[in-house]
């Protein structure tokens, strides 16, 4: 058989002797130009080479980056949400709250004895009602201010504003201001909304000397120093309208106010706050309803000073720093009042004013155990001190008992998930000489809509 | 009463004198990104970590201390995706602090700058605890963590731009020993591929996706819902049909259900360190993912 690459070598080699051969014959300048171009070519090539091979390394350099993000699942960027005519909505959040009360006593009459009637407190209606059921919106206003508003719905169908203020986020150097109606920084408990309280009610010594919660229509400071132990200072001046102010017209402040705060961690399981605040109101002609020394129903009247403190402390613990599996918080807060100023006795009749001192003070000490996921339970001790009372000339026409009214209370709750929590809880409250009242309450609180972050 | 106001406010206004310190101040949602900004930081930041690899994210307390921290940060990094929604709006709220407000450049949300999973199709809170923007335990896939590296950088050079260059040859250094980590890792853990898993919370999508896990249960019911008897007892049925070699929970999850679970399924319960601090060798970034391979790899001897 003919073989083929032998013979193309052959004739490969047949051509390149005739071609040498040719070459030599040519004169040397021809050689020395078709050299140049040779050479010219090479070096042409080299840099397209070169160029190529940067090219290769930006692709493979670009590649790499690509791969961080493509060995994710897809590369493409997120997506946000579809913009609408409601994509600015603010947080809506409603709580939902019903008890059930079974009370040995009547709440008709209820009232503190020794106490002045501080407004609408005690334990609410017997049988079944609504409890306060609350309707929240709150939202950023713009990068510089937040805003909200507070609906309260009561048992008796009337609504109103717990809270509407606007406050400023993100000022510089510590500093908050809130203006509008707000819920006090003053005391621990009475920042905190009727459904992320641990007991049914608020402590006996708010009913008696803030009317339950001291909501303010004013203007609040507060000032968070640069330490890394937590210390707040705050003061307030507002309109005083409620309880142990009075409304009334007048320019200016009826009522302010003064707190610090400090807070912190010890070690990594404990966490605590403690507090100083103070209340400063000069009700007129405050009115309320009491039974006099003779057994009638009168109306009574205080012009005059008020001046509340309220320490605090509360003191958490959770293994690890963890309060998902189980926790623990105790708190206790002590208040004192002092008044002085005119009584006007049977205001509507036949007045007899005089002067009017008291000095009267009430503690509640409390503590919720979390011992598994859901389930809590809290026991609370409470007591008032009837203290001093003088009627001045009134003395004579005014009861002055000499009573400390006491309460306790314990609750067991369960919370199938954050949004809702089922209570029952038994109490018995000594708030009125010799009727002491048997309590149980059943009470469910659930919470729809946005996830509301809650204060410590 | 007035003197007293007075007094509180020219206190207030002392406080105002305060010069800030000199080191970059960096407030840490989580861990995992206290442990990166230290990486790309140096000794040119001052962290504060928020919470430990023992802490269940979602259930932090706004604790004072926290506040307190949150203050005097200039540069706040969490992970994002609604997880620190019940707590970090009333740090940011009650801070006083203009640099860390959503929107600044003090303010870092990593879940941003990574493709997010299980985006949820339906928002109701019938389904539990669940994300809009999908599930935020994206820390569990090392690649997401380069990814944040790479938008962390920025930030920390706009923040603090005397150290840019600093920052930028951390990260340089940081990203080149990331890439060949995670060519090792990858490398180590080629056998877990395709291993039926089940989760106590679906907190692994991320890892699952980048080692290739399969997961065939969780025992949470529903994300956020704790286990419950019935459902564990239809997860078992699962595990023997499935052959299921390992349940992996977090650090900070309560060991009682998988362990009650591997008891009776005569399958491995692993804690995985979840984030840097969540084992005794996750003490950084690095050892978190060796950690966490060797101990998926150890389910399958």
């Amino acid at each position: 058989m003919f073989n083929k690459t032998p013979c193309a070598v052959a004739i490969g080699t047949a051509l390149m002797v005739i071609f040498s051969a040719d070459v030599m014959a040519a004169d040397s300048a021809e050689l020395q130009k078709i050299h140049n171009e040779i050479q010219q070519l090479k070096e042409n090539y080299e840099a397209r080479i070169q160029s190529l091979e940067t090219r290769l390394k930006d692709a493979e350099a670009f590649a790499a980056k690509a791969d961080d993000k493509a060995s994710q699942v897809a590369s493409a960027p997120v997506s946000g949400p579809p913009s609408g005519a409601n994509s600015f909505n603010p947080a809506i959040s409603l709580v939902l709250s019903g008890t059930y009360s079974n009370l040995s006593q009547d709440p008709a009459n209820y009232r503190i004895t020794g106490y002045v009637p501080s407004g609408d407190i005690g334990p609410g209606k017997r049988g079944f009602s609504l409890a306060e059921s609350e309707l929240g919106v709150y939202a950023n206003i713009d990068p510089d201010f937040y805003g909200g508003l507070n609906f309260a719905m009561h048992p008796d169908n009337t609504a109103s504003v717990e809270e509407a203020f606007v406050q400023t986020i993100g000022l510089k150097r510590g500093l908050t201001f809130k203006a509008g109606r707000y819920f006090s920084g003053i005391g621990y408990l009475n920042e905190q909304h009727a459904h992320v309280w641990d007991f049914v009610d608020n402590p006996l010594a708010y009913q008696a000397f803030l009317g339950t919660q001291l909501g303010e229509d004013g203007l609040q400071v507060k000032w968070l120093a640069p330490t890394d132990t937590y210390l707040e200072l705050g003061a307030e001046i507002g309109r005083g309208r409620s309880f142990p102010g009075s409304d009334r017209d007048k320019n200016g402040a009826g009522a302010s106010t003064i707190f610090a705060h400090a807070g912190g961690d010890v070690g990594i399981n404990q966490s605590w706050r403690a507090g100083l605040s103070f209340l400063q109101t000069s009700p007129q002609n405050r009115q309320y309803s009491v039974i006099d020394a003779a057994g009638d129903t009168v109306k009574n009247a205080f012009t005059g000073n008020s001046g509340l403190w309220i320490a605090d402390f509360v003191w958490k613990y959770a293994p690890n720093g963890d309060p998902a599996f189980s926790n623990f918080k105790l708190q206790g807060e002590y208040l004192r009042r002092r008044e002085d100023g005119n009584l006007a006795y049977k205001v509507d009749t036949s007045p007899v004013i005089s002067s009017y001192a008291s000095a009267q003070s009430g503690w509640y000490v409390q503590g919720v155990y979390q011992f598994v996921p859901h389930w809590r339970v809290g026991l609370r001790t409470e007591r008032l001190s009837s203290g001093g009372v003088d009627y001045g000339v009134n003395n004579a026409n005014l009861l002055r008992p000499d009573y400390i009214p006491t309460k306790n209370s314990v609750m067991v709750d369960y919370s199938p998930s954050e949004f809702s929590r089922l209570r029952l809880q038994l109490a018995q409250d000594k708030s009125r000489q010799g009727a002491a009242d048997n309590q149980v309450f059943l009470q469910y609180i659930m919470s729809l809509g946005a996830h509301g972050a809650h204060i410590y | 009463m007035k003197n007293s106001v007075l007094i509180a406010f020219s206190i207030m206004f002392l406080g105002l004198a305060q010069g800030a310190s000199a080191a970059l101040n960096v407030f840490a949602c989580e861990p995992e990104w206290g442990a990166l900004v230290q990486e790309l930081g140096g000794d040119k930041v001052s962290i504060y970590t928020a919470t430990t690899a023992m802490q269940d994210p979602h259930r932090i307390q706004a604790r004072p201390s926290l506040i307190a921290r949150a203050r005097s940060a200039d540069l706040l990094v969490c992970t994002g995706s609604e997880l620190e929604i019940g707590w970090l709006p009333i740090l940011l709220r009650q801070s006083g602090n203009d640099a860390i407000q959503p929107g600044k450049a003090g303010y870092f949300e990593a879940a941003n700058y990574v493709q997010m999973l299980e985006k949820p199709t339906r928002l109701d809170r019938a389904e539990g605890d669940v994300h809009p923007g999908g599930n935020p335990h994206i820390q569990t896939d090392p690649r997401n963590i380069l990814l944040v590296a790479n938008a962390l950088l920025p930030r920390l050079t706009q923040i603090d731009h005397n150290n840019a260059a600093y920052y930028e040859a951390r990260h340089k250094a940081f990203a080149d020993r990331w890439k060949s980590a995670l060519q090792r890792w990858e490398k180590e853990a080629v056998p877990l591929k395709g291993l039926p898993i089940i989760v106590q919370h679906k907190g692994f999508p991320y890892m699952e996706n980048w080692l290739g896990l399969k997961e065939v249960a969780a025992l949470e019911p529903k994300p956020g819902v704790e286990p419950t008897s019935s459902h564990l007892a239809e997860v078992l049925s699962q595990v023997q049909s499935q052959k299921v070699a390992v349940i992996i929970r977090a650090a900070y999850n309560d060991g009682r259900a998988s362990d009650w679970l591997a008891e009776r399924a005569k399958i491995h319960a692993l804690a995985l360190p979840f984030t840097v601090g969540g084992s005794e060798k996750a003490t950084d970034l690095f050892g978190l993912y060796e950690d966490t391979i060797q101990r998926l790899l150890s389910a399958i001897k």
